[in-house]
C-alpha cells in the first residue's frame, strides 16, 4: 500500500498540469486563431464600442424596442451587499426564477405580466415565452409569435408601417437548425439593431 | 407533443447507438493495452508518466490495492482543489479579482468535483477565478471521470477473468483513460463548441453598453474546454451559474444535441466494452437495452408533462407548454430530453431549470437519480451501478430457476450479495436520512425557494442529486449554508465511495472465481426476459424505497396542481 | 417432481393433521423467545416492533389514548404475524420429528455382545450399546439388533434394515467386498456375524439420521445465507423508508401515529419469505428423506440443484444388471429352429439371469417347446475354468459359452484343428461391434451358431436423459466395457459421454477435470474403490448397501440403493432453490399493493388529494391499514403448504422456467394482494371492526 503513495503524488500533480493547464491553454490558443470571434464571446461592436454579445440577451424596456423574455437575474443591492435586487439580464450572474408549478408567486407574476402585456399590445393571445422566465435569465431569443405579438406596438412607437416591422421580424426569424433541431426563434438584440438601422 | 419533437428524440437515440460499438471497441483496445491510432503520438507521454510515478505497467493490483491507490489519488486531488479555492485571491488568472471561497463551500465544492457530482452551491462566474475553473475544476472533471471509467473496467475484468488475483493497475487504467480516451475527444469537442459560440478566453469580463444605454457586464472565460469534459465525463458542473441553459455554455440547438450525445456516449460505449470483455457483445447490448427502455419511458413522461403545461398557464390562456425556466432556442422537447439525459447519466448539467418543471416532469429526473443513475449513468459509475443491480436480479432469477445464481459465468454468492446490498443501502440512507433531517431543521427548511410539497421536493432533490453524484438541482433551494455544504459533502462522499468500495470488492471476489460454463440450465442473460426482469428489479427496489418520499413530493404536488391548489 | 415416484417411507401428516398442528401451535409460542428468533433477522425485527407497539398500547390503555380499538387490533395482528411465522417453522419441524420418532424407536437401548479377546470369536460379555467404542468387536446372531454402525469382519448374515430404509425385504451382508457395512438399529435375521464397531456414541448413522430429519443439525446453506443477506438488506431499506416518514409528515404539517408506521414497516419488510425460509429448508430435507435419501448436509442438497454433470454407472443405472439374449444367429447349414432348440436345451438348467433369458427368448421368439429334460440329461454348470455350461444328453454334448471357449471345446471334441466357418466369425464380430456379447453354441465338434447377449437399456432411461439434457445436465456413463461396446450402449441410452474400461482413477480424474472447468459433478457409488471419487464429487450419493468407506465418502446416502435416483435428487435440489426464489419474489412484489393501501391512508389528513392513490377504494384510512396488516399475516399461513410442498419443477430449460415462475409469483405477487386487501377491507367494514 505504501508503494502507492509516490504514484498518488506524481499522478495528482502531473495529470492536474496536463488536464488543468496544458489542455485549456492549448484550446485557448487554437481557438483564438481559428475562431477568434466566438472565442471572445461573439461580441457586437458598433463605433468601436462593445454593445453586447449576439448570444446574450439584453434588457429592453422602451416601447421602441422588441422586448425579450422576463429575466430573473439579480445583482447585489447597492445599499446592502448581503441582499440582492432584481437586475434583469445581468450577464455577470446568470440564474432562473426556479418557481414550481404550484407556486403562488409564479401564478401571481404570470397573471400580472399577462395583464401588462395585454395592455401594452393590442394583440392576442399572449405567447407563453413572453411571460415565462428563461433558465439562464439571458435568453437572447423570443419565439416568432412573441415578436409578431409586439410588432404593432413597435411600429407605432417608431411610426413605421406595421407590415415593415413584421417583414423585419420574418427576416430575422431563424428556423430550426438543420430543419429539425430546437425551435424557430428571433434574436431580440439583432432585431432591435436592425430596427435602429432602419429608423435611427 | 409534436412529430418534430419525437424526431429530435429519435435522432438523439440513433446517434448514441451509432457511437456505442465503435467507441466501445476503441476503449476495449485501450484498456487491454493494445495499440491504437493515437499510440505513436501519446505513448511517449504515457511511458514518461509511468517512469515518473515509478509504475511498472505490467504489474497488476489486488482489488484492495487498486482501491487504496484510487483513494490516495483522491486525497491528492482534494488537497489541490481545496487549496486553489482558498488561495485563489493570491494566484494568477483572476481578472475579476475573486476572493477566497469560504471553507464550507470549498469543502462541498472540492468533494463535489472529486466525486463526479459537480453539485454547485455557488455561481461559477461570480465565485471562481479562471485558475480554479481550469486547474481545479476542469482537471477534476477529467480525473473523476477517468476514475469512474477505470473502476468500471476493473469490475468488468472481475466478470471477464477466472481464477485471477488481480483486477488491473489503477495508475495504468487512469492514465490510459485520460490520455487515449478523454483528452483526444475533448480537444475535438471543445473546438466544435467554440465554433458554435462558446467563449474560450483568458480575458476579463466584457463591459458592454446596451442599445438602451445601460451597462452590461458579460462574463466570459475559458469555457469551451471545461464544457467539453463536463459533458463527456458526465460531470455537469457549469462554468456559469445557469449551466447549459446559459447561451455561452450551450449556444445552439446543435451544440445542445451533441452535448446530450456526449453525456451518453462513454456510458453507453462501456456496456459494449463489458460485452466485449466477457466475450459476448450481446451481454452488453442486453444491459444497454434495459437502460434504453427506462430512458425512453422517462423521456416520454417528461416530454408529455412539460408539453402539457400547467393549469395556471392554461387559465391565463398561455399555450405551448411549460416554458418557465426554459430557453427559446431549445424549446420544450430539447429541454425535457436534456433533463432526462442529464439525470439518467450522472451529468447534472441542466439546460432548463428543473425546479420550474411540472410536478411529474420534475419527478422523472428525481426517479432517474434515485434508481442509482444506472440508465447509462455516470461514466463508469453507471455501469458498475447497473452491474450491482444485475447481481441482485440474477440472484433472484437464479433461485427461481433452481440453480445457484450466476452471471456471465460467475457464481453470485453471499459475499457478492453482501457487497451489492451495501452499495444499494447507502442511497436511501443518505437521501432519505438527510432529507428527513433537513425538512425539520428550521434553518434548512427555510432555505427552500418554494412552499408546500415543491419545497419538500427541492430538499429531496438536493440530497438525491448529491448522493447519486448527479449535481443538477431544484435550484430554488439556497443551499450555500454550512449545514447544506457539510451534509451534502457527506452525502456525495458516501454516495460515491460506498458504492465504489463494495463494487471493487465484488470485482476482486469475482476475478478469483472459476468460470462456470453455460448450460441449458443457465438462465440466458442476453434475451428479452432478462432485460424485462432487470427493469422490474430496478423499478421495484427503487420504487419501494422512495415511494413514500415521492408521494409527499412530486406526486402530491401533481395532484394539488390538478386541483388548482397553490402554495 | 412426480409425487407418484415418491415411495413414502411413512405417512407424512399434513398441515391440518392435529398430531402435527397441535404441537406446532404450542411451539409457535415457545419460539417467541428472542434468543431463538434472532437467527431469523426479519422475524426478529418483526417481534421487536411488535413488542414496541404493545408497550404503546399498554401506555395508551393506562393513560388514555385515541383509537384504542384500532391500535389493539393492529397489535393483535402483529402478534399473529410473528406466531404464524413461528408456526410455519414448527410445522416443518413437526413433520421431521414425526419421522424421527420412528427412527428413535429403533435406537432403544440395546445390549451388545462384546468380544473379550479379538482372536477368540466365541467368548463375549454383555454390555450396553452406548458403552461401545469404535474398534470394539461384537457378535450378532439371528434375532439380535446390531448395536451400532460397523463393518463385518467375519461371517455372512441376512439383515432386516427396515428400521433405516423402510424396506422390509432382508439384505445379505458379508465380510469382505462391497456389502460389509452394517447399520446400528437393524436386525440380524439369520446366521452369525462379527462386527467391528466404527461409530462412536451419538454419531451412528441412526443418530445422524434422526438429527437430520429433526432439523436439529440444520445449518444455513450458502444460498440461504446469501438470500438472508438480501432480506436483511431489504429490511434495512424499509427501516430508512419508514423511519423518515414522521419527519416528512412534520414538514407537511401532520403527525403519524407510531402504530401506523409500524404497520407500514411490517407489511413492507419481507415477512412472508422470512417466515417461510426455514420451513422451506426443512421441508426440502424432509422431501429427500421421504424419498429415502439422506443428505448429510444441506449444502449437498443445494449443490444437487446446480449439478452440471452426472456420472452414472452403466450397470444397474443405464442398463439392467444382467445381459439378455436378443437373437440367435445360426451358421449356414443349421436351421434357426435347430439352433434355438439346442440353445434352449443347453440353458435349460441354467438359473443365471442370462440362462433364463435364453430360455425365454427361444420360446417366445423362435417358438421352441420347453419339454421336461430326459432322465439321462446331465447338466454341466458354468465354471470359471472352462467358461462353458451346457448339457450332456448321452453322446450329444451341448455347450454354450465364451466364443474362444466354445471353439476350444469343438477342437477337443474333434481331436483336430477345425476350420472356423466364416459366417460364425462374421456373426461374432457383428455382435461385438453393436456392443453386445456373443455367446458360442456348439454340439460336440459342430458349431451351431452365436447367441447375441445384449445389455438391455432400461426402457425409460432415454427419456430421463433427454429430460436431464433439457435441465442442462450432461450425463456420463461409466463402464468397464471396451470402448466399442460402451459407445454402442451410450448411443442407445442417449447419454452424452462415456468412460470405457473405467478404473477408479479414471473416475477421479474425470471428476477433477470437469471441476477444473467450473462444473459441478454428481455421482453415485457403492464400492470402497468408489470412495475417492464420491468424496471428490460435489454430490456423492453412496448406496446404503455399499461399504462403510463409500458411505462415509459420500454426502448423501440412498437407502434404496437405486442409482437412478440421482435424477430425482437433482430435481429436489432445484425445487428447494426455486421455492425460496419464488416466495422471495412473491413477498417483495406484495409490497406494491401495500404501499397503495397504506400511504394514502397515512396522509389522508395532511394531503387529501393523495386519496387518488387509493386505487383499491378502501373504505377508510383505518380499515386500509388494518386490512394490509391482516393480509400480511394471513398470507404466511396461506403459503405454508406451498413452502412444505415446494414449487413445481419442470425440466423445460431455465428461460421457460423463469418465465413461468415470474408470471405466477412475480405478477401474481403484485396482483393478489390488491384483491386480498380489498376483500379483507370489505370484511373489516362489514364486521364494523373499525
Amino acid at each position: 500500500m505504501l508503494r502507492e503513495i509516490r504514484p498518488a503524488i506524481v499522478f495528482a500533480i502531473a495529470l492536474a498540469l496536463l488536464t488543468g493547464l496544458a489542455y485549456p491553454l492549448a484550446i485557448t490558443g487554437i481557438a483564438s486563431v481559428v475562431f477568434p470571434d466566438q472565442a471572445q464571446g461573439s461580441l457586437i461592436v458598433r463605433n468601436g464600442q462593445v454593445i453586447g454579445s449576439r448570444l446574450i440577451g439584453q434588457n429592453f424596456t422602451s416601447a421602441r424596442y422588441f422586448h425579450g423574455r422576463p429575466s430573473a437575474t439579480t445583482a447585489a443591492d447597492p445599499a446592502d451587499a448581503t441582499k440582492t435586487v432584481p437586475a434583469p439580464y445581468n450577464a455577470a450572474s446568470s440564474m432562473g426564477a426556479n418557481l414550481g408549478p404550484t407556486s403562488k408567486a409564479l401564478a401571481e407574476r404570470l397573471q400580472a405580466d399577462v395583464g401588462r402585456l395585454k395592455a401594452e399590445n393590442a394583440t392576442d393571445p399572449v405567447p407563453v415565452d413572453l411571460v415565462t422566465t428563461s433558465g439562464s435569465g439571458l435568453d437572447p431569443d423570443i419565439s416568432p409569435a412573441a415578436a409578431f405579438f409586439q410588432a404593432q406596438r413597435v411600429a407605432k412607437a417608431r411610426q413605421l408601417p406595421e407590415a415593415r416591422v413584421r417583414a423585419l421580424v420574418t427576416e430575422h426569424t431563424a428556423g430550426r437548425m438543420l430543419g429539425f433541431l430546437g425551435e424557430p426563434r428571433v434574436n431580440v438584440l439583432a432585431l432591435n439593431l436592425a430596427l435602429d438601422q432602419m429608423t435611427p | 407533443m409534436t412529430l418534430i419533437g419525437w424526431l429530435q428524440i429519435a435522432v438523439f437515440c440513433a446517434l448514441v447507438l451509432a457511437l456505442t460499438r465503435p467507441l466501445g471497441g476503441y476503449m476495449t483496445r485501450v484498456f487491454n493495452g493494445e495499440r491504437t491510432v493515437l499510440f505513436p503520438l501519446l505513448r511517449p507521454l504515457e511511458s514518461a508518466l509511468y517512469r515518473l510515478g515509478g509504475i511498472d505497467e505490467k504489474r497488476e493490483q489486488h482489488w484492495l490495492t487498486y482501491t487504496v491507490a484510487m483513494l490516495l489519488f483522491h486525497v491528492g486531488g482534494f488537497v489541490i482543489l481545496y487549496a486553489l479555492m482558498r488561495l485563489q485571491a493570491f494566484l494568477p488568472f483572476n481578472p475579476a479579482g475573486q476572493t477566497a471561497v469560504a471553507p464550507d463551500l470549498s469543502f462541498n465544492t472540492a468533494v463535489s468535483f472529486l466525486t463526479n457530482t459537480n453539485w454547485q452551491n455557488y455561481g461559477g462566474e461570480s465565485t471562481m477565478s479562471y485558475l480554479v475553473q481550469m486547474l481545479g475544476l476542469t482537471h477534476q472533471n477529467f480525473l473523476s471521470a477517468a476514475t469512474g471509467i477505470a473502476l468500471s473496467i476493473a469490475l468488468v475484468r472481475g466478470f471477464a477473468r477466472a481464477s485471477f488475483k488481480t483486477i488491473g493497475n489503477f495508475w495504468v487504467d487512469l492514465t490510459r483513460c485520460t490520455l487515449y480516451v478523454l483528452l483526444p475527444i475533448c480537444i475535438v469537442f471543445a473546438l466544435f463548441l467554440v465554433w458554435q459560440g462558446i467563449p474560450q478566453t483568458l480575458g476579463p469580463s466584457v463591459e458592454a453598453t446596451t442599445l438602451e444605454g445601460a451597462k452590461q457586464t458579460i462574463a466570459v472565460g475559458p469555457v469551451a474546454s471545461q464544457v467539453a469534459i463536463k459533458m463527456f465525463g458526465t460531470n455537469g458542473g457549469g462554468f456559469f451559474n445557469a449551466n447549459a441553459a446559459h447561451p455561452f455554455e450551450n449556444p445552439t440547438a446543435l451544440s445542445n444535441l451533441l452535448q446530450m450525445v456526449a453525456i451518453f456516449a462513454i456510458g453507453a460505449a462501456l456496456t459494449n466494452v463489458f460485452g466485449r470483455m466477457v466475450g459476448n457483445e450481446r451481454q452488453g447490448f442486453a444491459i444497454l437495452a434495459a437502460m434504453a427502455v427506462l430512458f425512453v419511458a422517462g423521456g416520454a413522461v417528461t416530454y408529455w408533462a412539460e408539453a402539457s403545461g400547467t393549469p395556471v398557464l392554461h387559465s391565463l390562456g398561455l399555450a405551448g407548454g411549460n416554458m418557465e425556466g426554459k430557453e427559446v432556442r431549445f424549446g420544450i422537447v430539447a429541454s425535457a430530453l436534456f433533463a432526462v439525459v442529464t439525470t439518467a447519466a450522472s451529468c447534472g448539467a441542466v439546460n432548463a431549470m428543473h425546479d420550474a418543471f411540472t410536478a411529474l416532469g420534475g419527478m422523472i429526473p428525481l426517479i432517474n437519480m434515485q434508481l442509482g443513475e444506472i440508465i447509462v449513468g455516470g461514466v463508469g459509475a453507471g455501469l458498475y451501478g447497473m452491474l450491482i443491480f444485475v447481481v441482485i436480479t440474477m440472484f433472484v432469477a437464479g433461485l427461481m430457476v433452481g440453480r445457484t445464481p450466476e452471471y456471465a459465468g460467475k457464481k453470485i454468492e453471499a459475499k457478492e450479495m453482501k457487497m451489492a446490498m451495501l452499495a444499494i443501502l447507502c442511497l436511501p440512507l443518505m437521501i432519505l436520512g438527510w432529507t428527513a433531517i433537513a425538512v425539520v431543521f428550521p434553518p434548512a427548511a427555510a432555505a427552500t425557494g418554494n412552499a408546500g410539497p415543491h419545497g419538500f421536493s427541492e430538499i429531496l432533490y438536493a440530497y438525491t442529486s448529491q448522493t447519486a453524484n448527479n449535481g443538477s438541482a431544484f435550484a430554488g433551494l439556497s443551499a450555500n449554508t454550512p449545514f447544506y455544504n457539510l451534509s451534502g459533502g457527506i452525502a456525495m462522499l458516501v454516495g460515491r465511495f460506498f458504492v465504489i468500495i463494495p463494487a471493487m470488492a465484488i470485482a476482486g471476489s469475482l476475478a478469483a472465481k472459476k468460470a462456470v460454463p453455460a448450460s441449458a440450465g443457465t438462465f440466458p442473460t442476453t434475451g428479452g426476459l432478462f432485460i424485462g426482469l432487470l427493469i422490474g428489479v430496478i423499478l421495484i427496489v427503487g420504487g419501494l424505497t422512495f415511494f413514500p418520499a415521492l408521494a409527499l413530493g412530486p406526486v402530491v404536488e401533481h395532484l394539488a396542481m390538478q386541483a388548482n391548489t397553490l402554495f | 417432481m412426480d409425487d407418484s415416484k415418491l415411495r413414502k417411507r411413512m405417512p407424512v401428516s399434513t398441515l391440518f393433521d392435529l398430531k402435527i398442528a397441535a404441537p406446532a401451535i404450542a411451539q409457535a409460542f415457545v419460539k417467541l423467545d428472542p434468543r431463538t428468533l434472532v437467527k431469523n433477522p426479519v422475524i426478529f425485527v418483526l417481534e421487536a416492533v411488535t413488542v414496541l407497539t404493545t408497550f404503546l398500547l399498554v401506555r395508551d390503555l393506562v393513560w388514555g389514548g385515541h383509537d384504542l380499538g384500532f391500535t389493539f387490533q393492529i397489535v393483535l395482528w402483529l402478534w399473529f404475524t410473528v406466531l404464524f411465522a413461528n408456526f410455519a417453522e414448527a410445522v416443518a419441524e413437526g413433520r421431521g420429528r414425526a419421522q424421527a420418532e420412528t427412527l428413535r424407536r429403533a435406537r432403544t437401548e440395546t445390549r451388545a455382545k462384546r468380544l473379550l479377546m479379538p482372536d477368540n470369536h466365541e467368548v463375549f460379555e454383555g454390555v450396553a450399546a452406548s458403552d461401545l467404542r469404535p474398534g470394539d468387536l461384537v457378535v450378532c446372531e439371528a434375532g439380535d439388533l446390531i448395536p451400532s454402525d460397523g463393518e463385518i469382519i467375519e461371517g455372512i448374515a441376512s439383515v432386516n434394515e427396515a428400521a433405516v430404509t423402510g424396506e422390509s425385504a432382508p439384505v445379505i451382508r458379508e465380510s469382505g467386498g462391497d456389502r460389509s457395512a452394517v447399520t446400528g438399529g437393524t436386525t440380524v435375521i439369520s446366521d452369525r456375524i462379527v462386527v467391528r464397531i466404527t461409530a462412536g456414541e451419538g454419531s451412528s448413522f441412526l443418530d445422524r439420521m434422526i438429527a437430520l430429519v429433526e432439523g436439529a443439525e440444520r445449518q444455513k446453506t450458502p444460498n440461504e445465507i446469501a438470500l438472508n443477506i438480501l432480506l436483511i438488506g431489504l429490511t434495512i431499506i424499509f427501516v430508512f423508508a419508514t423511519a423518515t416518514i414522521p419527519s416528512f409528515a412534520t414538514y407537511a404539517g401532520g403527525a403519524i401515529p407510531v402504530v401506523v408506521l409500524v404497520a407500514l414497516f411490517v407489511t413492507l419488510i419481507p415477512t412472508t419469505i422470512g417466515a417461510l425460509l426455514s420451513a422451506i429448508g426443512i421441508a426440502g430435507m424432509d422431501r429427500l428423506v421421504r424419498f429415502n435419501v439422506l443428505a448429510l448436509s444441506g449444502r449437498s442438497v443445494e449443490a444437487a440443484g446446480d449439478v452440471d454433470t452426472l456420472l452414472l454407472d452403466k450397470t444397474g443405472t443405464v442398463t439392467f444388471g444382467n445381459r439378455m439374449a436378443s437373437e440367435i444367429i445360426p451358421v449356414p447349414g443349421v436351421s434357426e429352429h435347430e439352433a434355438a432348440e439346442a440353445a434352449l436345451l443347453a440353458s435349460d438348467a441354467d438359473e443365471t439371469a442370462e440362462g433364463r433369458s435364453i430360455v425365454a427368448l427361444m420360446q417366445e421368439k423362435y417358438g421352441v417347446q420347453r419339454r421336461t429334460p430326459p432322465e439321462a440329461a446331465k447338466f454341466i454348470e458354468f465354471s470359471a475354468a472352462t467358461r462353458l455350461s451346457g448339457v450332456d444328453l448321452g453322446a450329444r454334448k451341448l455347450r454354450k459359452g465364451a466364443v474362444d471357449a466354445v471353439l476350444r471345446f469343438a477342437h477337443e471334441q474333434a481331436g483336430r484343428d477345425l476350420p472356423e466357418p466364416p459366417a460364425f466369425r462374421a456373426a461374432v464380430e457383428r455382435i461385438a461391434r453393436s456392443g453386445g456379447t456373443p455367446l458360442g453354441l456348439v454340439e460336440n465338434d459342430r458349431l451351431l451358431g452365436v447367441i447375441h447377449l445384449k445389455d438391455v437399456v432400461k426402457s425409460d432411461i432415454r427419456q430421463r436423459f433427454a429430460e436431464l439434457r433439457r435441465m442442462g445436465i450432461k450425463t456420463v456413463m461409466i463402464t468397464g466395457d471396451n470402448p466399442v461396446t460402451a459407445a454402442a450402449i451410450a448411443s442407445e441410452a442417449g447419454v452424452d459421454d462415456f468412460i470405457a474400461e473405467a478404473t477408479p482413477e479414471d473416475k477421479l480424474h474425470y471428476i477433477r477435470n470437469e471441476q477444473a472447468h467450473g462444473r459441478l459433478i454428481a455421482m453415485c457409488g457403492d464400492g470402497t474403490n468408489d470412495a475417492p471419487a464420491l468424496a471428490q464429487a460435489d454430490v456423492g450419493v453412496a448406496m446404503q448397501s455399499g461399504t462403510q468407506a463409500a458411505r462415509e465418502a459420500g454426502n448423501m446416502i440412498d437407502l434404496d440403493s437405486n442409482p437412478t435416483k440421482l435424477i430425482e435428487i437433482v430435481e429436489i435440489g432445484k425445487q428447494l432453490l426455486m421455492t425460496r426464489g419464488s416466495l422471495t419474489t412473491f413477498s417483495i412484489a406484495n409490497d406494491v399493493a401495500k404501499y397503495f393501501a397504506i400511504i394514502p391512508a397515512m396522509f389522508a389528513a395532511v394531503y387529501p388529494p393523495l386519496d387518488t392513490l387509493n386505487i383499491m377504494r378502501l373504505a377508510s384510512p383505518q380499515s386500509a391499514i388494518l386490512s394490509a396488516v391482516i393480509f400480511n399475516a394471513l398470507v404466511i399461513v396461506a403459503l405454508i403448504p406451498l413452502a412444505l410442498k415446494g414449487v413445481k419443477y419442470r425440466p423445460v430449460g431455465a428461460a421457460a422456467l423463469l418465465r413461468r415462475n415470474l408470471l405466477i409469483y412475480g405478477l401474481g405477487g403484485i396482483l393478489v394482494p390488491f384483491a386480498g386487501i380489498k376483500l379483507i377491507d370489505l370484511l373489516v367494514n362489514a364486521l364494523h371492526l373499525v
